[in-house]
């Protein structure tokens, strides 16, 4: 397999790599830390570029290798920036028998995107998730911390132009 | 003092459809009235009810108001709170009777409930200790610590009958007894929490952290107690930010008040907990998947034995049990085991949550005694189908479980029937199906699930679920033959038989559970090339009724391939060659003069 490599460029500040030196600082020597570590520097870095993979394994003794396959293992890991606004379909079972894949295809169709990609833009990402637990709300989405229930199709794009502000 | 309550819900369904604003504007208006040293607002954990939501219950008159907006606040506030009559407009209508209000336990949604493991919830404010030990919190644990020992806490456990509420349905005093037994000179052990609730569509385990944290914290203590562990883990979705941050609080304030730490009570006790948070991976639902990653690995399972009991976290002995499991324990430990054990079937004790959705009116958690029917669940509980639809199938059991037709609808729900059936308990999700959905689709939409999350570290599972969902792919558009269903179910045993862990062993549940009740649907689907439901795109055709079309174009207006053709005030005609099934048309038709099949 070809070596995954972020398609935008890594532009960390030193601020950042301060901050995931202390994370790093304070978790080290814990039993497992390398999964909080990697949770904490996706939300210093917004994604865990090769980079960022680099540094922690460098910083923790682990091999990059280990680092990466931990990293490529969990569907929340990613390697690749989301977009300002992180659109998120649930895809649960009690989304989908309401008809959450029509609003997840619309979602695509008009932004010219599939499922993990971002516009070109860089102001969607579109991904599916399994289940936030609000199927009282169902079939529901979310961007960024706002939350859309008993959606249908036809409210997509009254939706997306909101943010397109 | 204050002379009333009100109690809103801050679960996640209530809070996604608004409840912090409800709060905020709550505190607000009755700031604005000087209310705010009469009034107190309490924000809860779920009541259940989600479909209702945001939900508000005012007490003493219990008075529960629901799909409340913040435009309704001032006036709740105004005629309620201070003038003390009831706003009925926004009243749960069943609770509305010609002699006032009706007790919420009487309305039919939670008639048939008996509340053991959601029992704080919707009731107490989980980020107060103090209210959760107002309701006999940390009681059992005291009483553990004085009076009994480690052997007779999992004696009583044993006794109660309780299993474990994750799906596995296994023995819960029985594991404990394993680890306290297994490995006499270990140095360390280890009680972790199943949180990770993966399967889609069941969400009692999160409630129960968000409504009550702090039983999960004292169960766990006790198995610490009673297996002899002194640091626990808890492994939870990351998908759940409110339950983590309840949970958070929880152990902080525990560690306060000494009940988690060293020396607990001063008794001489030490146990401390921990969480660790899941990266979105459906495998570490699995118990040694979910301790690899707890190590800090990818999340991937491997082979028992040996068994946590005698090698898991970091190799010591380890008791992993999930969220609803460990909510039941303190109150057998309080109520005894022959008080848990008088509730349920024979083989089944106690109550089970399940987290009612699709088609269903009552979305929402409902908790009741094992041995209740699917019916009693669906119809009075659930509320029945919506818009006169008839039932099709009840799935159970998520991805590992199957699909119940209506010809079950009348067994006793517990653990041993749902295998007999060929499903399963699972954690608890209960979705309701109706004649729009399709049997073979929803086959093909769990395996695509368990394609997505299969680890790859067994072929059966990782090859076998990949072939599996692209017979089904075949099915569903038109191209297979009757030889394919034969070949399909043979995989299917092939890789319930060979996978490693209990992912592999039970992905092909929905296609064999479907391929039981529902073959006339595959059949359909294989010999006449059509989904009888109406959702397989490539099996449909669209078509206009002469008769009920008048002709308006708006039809031909919204096709985006200019597909249909004809003359204002005549019959339209769509091209079928043309057409990529949208469905664009159908939805402006006004007539309904358009059809798929």
């Amino acid at each position: 397999m070809a070596f995954k490599k972020s398609v935008v460029a890594f532009a960390g500040t030193p601020e950042q790599e301060a901050k995931l030196k202390a994370v790093i600082d304070a978790e080290k020597g814990h039993k497992g830390a390398l999964m909080p570590v990697l949770q904490q520097a996706q939300e210093i870095y917004g994604y865990l570029p090769i980079e960022v993979q680099t540094m922690i394994a460098e910083e923790m003794g682990i091999p990059l290798e280990k680092v990466y396959g931990v990293v490529t293992f969990y569907s929340q890991f990613t390697i690749n920036p989301k977009g300002k606004y992180k659109i998120s379909v649930c895809l649960g079972t009690a989304c989908y028998v309401k008809g959450s894949g029509d609003v997840y295809n619309k979602l695509s169709e008009s932004l010219g995107i599939k499922g993990g990609e971002l516009t070109s833009d860089g102001l969607f990402s579109l991904e599916a998730c399994r289940c936030i637990g609000a199927c009282g709300l169902a079939p529901v989405m979310t961007i960024n911390d706002d939350v859309y229930g008993r959606l249908t199709v036809d409210e997509i794009d009254g939706i997306l132009a909101k943010y397109r502000g | 003092m204050y002379r009333s309550h009100v109690l809103v819900c801050g679960g996640t369904g209530c809070t996604s459809s608004g409840s912090g604003a409800i709060i905020a504007k709550l505190e607000e208006e009755l700031k604005k009235n000087g209310l705010e040293e009469e009034i107190e607002v309490v924000k809860t954990g779920c009541f259940g009810l989600c479909a209702l939501g945001p939900i508000m219950i005012v007490y003493p008159e219990g008075a529960f108001y629901s799909m409340v907006k913040a435009e309704d606040i001032p006036e709740i506030v105004t005629e309620h709170l201070l003038k003390g009559r009831v706003v009925e407009r926004l009243l749960y209508s069943e609770t509305v009777t010609e002699n006032g209000i009706k007790a919420l336990s009487d309305t039919n949604f939670y008639r048939k409930q008996h509340r053991v493991a959601l029992r704080n919830c919707g009731v107490i404010n989980p980020e107060n200790i103090d209210e959760y030990i107002a309701f006999d919190g940390y009681k059992a644990l005291a009483k553990v610590l004085t009076e009994m020992t480690p052997e007779q806490v999992i004696d009583t456990v044993l006794a109660s009958g309780l299993r474990g509420r994750g799906g596995g349905g296994f023995p819960t005093g029985k594991k404990w007894q394993l680890a306290r037994n297994l490995v006499k000179d270990a140095d360390q052990k280890y009680v972790c929490c199943n949180a990770d609730e993966g399967d889609p569509g069941a969400f009692m385990d999160r409630s129960v952290l968000e409504g009550d944290p702090h039983v999960v914290i004292e169960a766990m203590a006790i198995a610490g107690y009673a297996i002899g562990a002194t640091q626990g883990y808890i492994y939870v979705r990351a998908e759940y930010p409110i339950a983590v941050q309840r949970l958070q609080i929880a152990i902080k304030q525990a560690r306060e008040y000494g009940l988690l730490g060293k020396n607990i009570f001063g008794l001489g006790f030490d146990f401390d907990l921990d969480i660790r948070l899941g990266a979105g991976a459906f495998v570490c639902g699995e118990e040694t998947a979910l301790m690899t990653s707890i190590e800090g690995n990818r999340g991937e399972p491997r082979p028992r034995p040996p068994f946590p009991a005698e090698s898991g976290l970091f190799q010591k002995p380890t008791v992993l049990n999930n969220v609803e499991t460990y909510a039941n324990i303190p109150q057998i430990i309080l109520n005894g085991a022959e008080w848990f054990a008088s509730m349920g079937t024979e083989k089944s004790k106690g109550t089970k949550v399940f987290a009612l959705g699709g088609k269903i009116h009552n979305t929402g958690l409902v908790e009741i005694p094992m041995g209740t029917t699917l019916r009693e669940v669906i119809y009075e509980i659930g509320g029945g189908i919506p818009n006169g639809k008839q039932f099709k199938a009840a799935q159970t059991g998520g991805p590992s479980g199957g699909c119940i037709p209506a010809a079950h609808l009348d067994i006793p729900i517990d653990y041993d029937n749902l295998i007999a059936i060929g499903s399963m308990m699972g954690s608890g999700g209960l979705i309701v199906m109706d004649e729009n959905n399709c049997m073979v689709d929803i086959a093909k939409f769990f395996l695509e699930f368990t394609v997505d999350e299969s680890c790859g570290k067994c072929t059966p599972c990782r090859i076998g679920t990949k072939r599996l969902y692209e017979m089904l792919e075949k099915i569903t558009s038109g191209n297979a033959t009757l030889e394919d269903l034969d070949k399909m179910e043979k995989l299917c045993y092939y890789i319930k038989n060979n996978s490693l862990c209990g992912l592999g062993q039970t992905a092909p549940n929905p296609v064999l559970s479907t391929l039981r009740y529902f073959k006339d649907e595959y059949i359909a689907h294989v010999t006449e090339k059509k989904c009888p439901a109406g959702v397989c795109q490539d099996l449909l055709t669209y078509k206009i009724i002469d008769i009920k079309c008048k002709g308006c174009t708006a039809c031909a207006r919204g096709c985006p391939v200019g597909a249909i053709t004809g003359t204002v005030k005549q019959p339209h005609v769509i091209d079928t060659d043309k057409c990529i099934k949208c469905g664009a048309c159908m939805a402006k038709c006004k007539f309904g003069a358009i059809i798929k099949e």
